[in-house]
């Protein structure tokens, strides 16, 4: 009875999942594609707990839904607020993509018949195994931890490295604008902020400690973190202008800066890149840890409110003139 | 059949549902999403593969897949960004020529 129950929830979640995914791309209303775009995250990260992958779960939960989220409604009040909406122009190549579509609907259905019909597809033992044999050469007790920090490191060396450029290109492209709405923010989201904000932290501080033996770890505990950073923003708080100098821009550097050391230093001291001293010693990995979450969480902030702060020390993100005067 | 490939089959769908959107859809924060969803839907076969019943899920794919989540938010905000500019420079260009002319 329950494995029905539970074959029932996993279709059930497919099914919507797919007409969320179209639903969400078949709408030409933007704020509408969004609110479905959040509820899509939110249906994905259910989607991990079924598949056993609560690592994932936490960071679609935070970072899909969340964070994307927020991100794609600040960019909404930009690229809404005209009457013209960002398009590609011109017609050259849809009527030629046309051509396509009968692939486009064969395809699928193919792949989908291999996926459904073959067991043999997933008949291999795969990595568990292996790592769980070196899990006691490590200073983590928790396989995906040990994964991201050690047995693939360099991996997770590089995704720090995208992070950070990503938020250099988005700070080449414009300087930083005002991302609040002109009216003042209500009573109800300051007492909220109140509320909400300890409990993010003190969250994000679990989810760091969990770490090391259980799901969890520095990316989601940064994710969360950026979350409340986020809320604070978008209640009117700002970073100071003595702040928003070399202070954040260490600050978003910092994580990648730190990994890099350490990758050179085992490279000086054992001769081979990301090959920690001693099988990876948990103080070690621990440091990683502390300052990849912090940067990652500035990191996430910084790239969503988008665009740098200018050079004359001023707070970050700056206040909105009021509308007449606002600078071109 | 296996109980979970319908994960594995859902992606599939996803990863063409976001295809179709990306060649089709006009507007650009609609092609972003569309990339978004057939990240996603990579993500779900990946794992809807690798998952077998009664067995904790592969560490390794999970880690690539976490990875997978953190590079797609910054793939977004990058367009993001870039989509915004585009349309600052639509607008000036526009208004500084024939403001009348409307985009397509």
């Amino acid at each position: 009875m329950t494995l029905l129950f539970g074959h029932l929830i996993d279709l059930l979640l497919a099914v919507s999942l797919t007409v969320l995914a179209w639903r969400l791309l078949a709408t030409s209303d933007l704020f509408k594609a969004t609110v479905l775009f959040i509820a899509f995250g939110l249906l994905m990260a259910l989607a991990w707990v079924r598949l056993d992958a609560p690592d994932l779960a936490l960071a679609e939960a935070v970072i899909g839904a969340g964070i994307t989220g927020v991100l794609l409604l600040t960019a909404l009040r930009h690229l809404d607020s005209g009457a013209r909406v960002a398009r590609m122009s011109g017609r050259s190549g849809r009527r030629s993509l046309r051509v396509l579509l009968p692939a486009l609907g064969i395809m699928p259905a193919l792949l989908v018949l291999l996926c459904l019909s073959s067991p043999h597809i997933r008949s291999t033992a795969g990595l568990t195994a292996s790592v769980i044999e070196r899990l006691d050469q490590i200073g983590t007790d928790h396989p995906v931890t040990a994964v991201l920090l050690d047995f693939r490191a360099y991996d997770t060396l590089l995704e720090t490295a995208v992070l950070l450029l990503a938020v250099v290109a988005v700070w080449s492209l414009h300087p930083v604008r005002p991302i609040f709405s002109p009216e003042p923010i209500s009573p109800a989201q300051r007492g909220l902020l109140r509320l909400l904000l300890p409990v993010l932290i003190m969250t994000s501080l679990y989810l760091f400690w969990r770490g090391s033996h259980a799901p969890g770890g520095a990316f989601q505990a940064g994710a969360l973190l950026a979350a409340g950073l986020l809320l604070l923003l978008l209640s009117e708080q700002r970073l100071p202008g003595r702040w928003s100098g070399m202070f954040l821009r260490l600050l978003l550097a910092g994580g990648f800066m730190i990994f890099l050391l350490v990758a050179a230093g085992a490279l000086v001291g054992t001769g081979t890149l990301l090959d920690y001293p001693g099988g990876g010693a948990s103080w070690l990995l621990l440091s990683i840890e502390a300052a990849l979450s912090l940067s990652i969480a500035a990191l996430l902030a910084t790239a969503v409110i988008g665009g740098r702060p200018s050079d004359r020390s001023t707070e970050f993100p700056p206040r909105r003139k009021d509308p007449a005067g606002e600078e071109g | 059949m296996n109980d979970l490939s319908v994960y594995a089959a859902a992606g599939i769908l996803l990863f063409f549902i976001g295809l179709y959107a990306l060649f089709f859809r006009r507007q650009l924060l609609s092609k972003i999403l569309a990339a978004n969803v057939m990240g996603s839907g990579v993500f779900l076969i990946f794992i809807g593969l690798v998952k077998q019943p009664g067995q904790s899920t592969d560490p390794v794919p999970q880690a690539m897949v976490l990875t997978g989540i953190i590079v797609t938010l910054c793939f977004t905000a990058a367009a993001i960004a870039l989509a915004i500019r585009l349309k600052e420079l639509n607008e000036e260009h526009h208004s500084a020529t024939r403001p009348e002319d409307d985009f397509g």
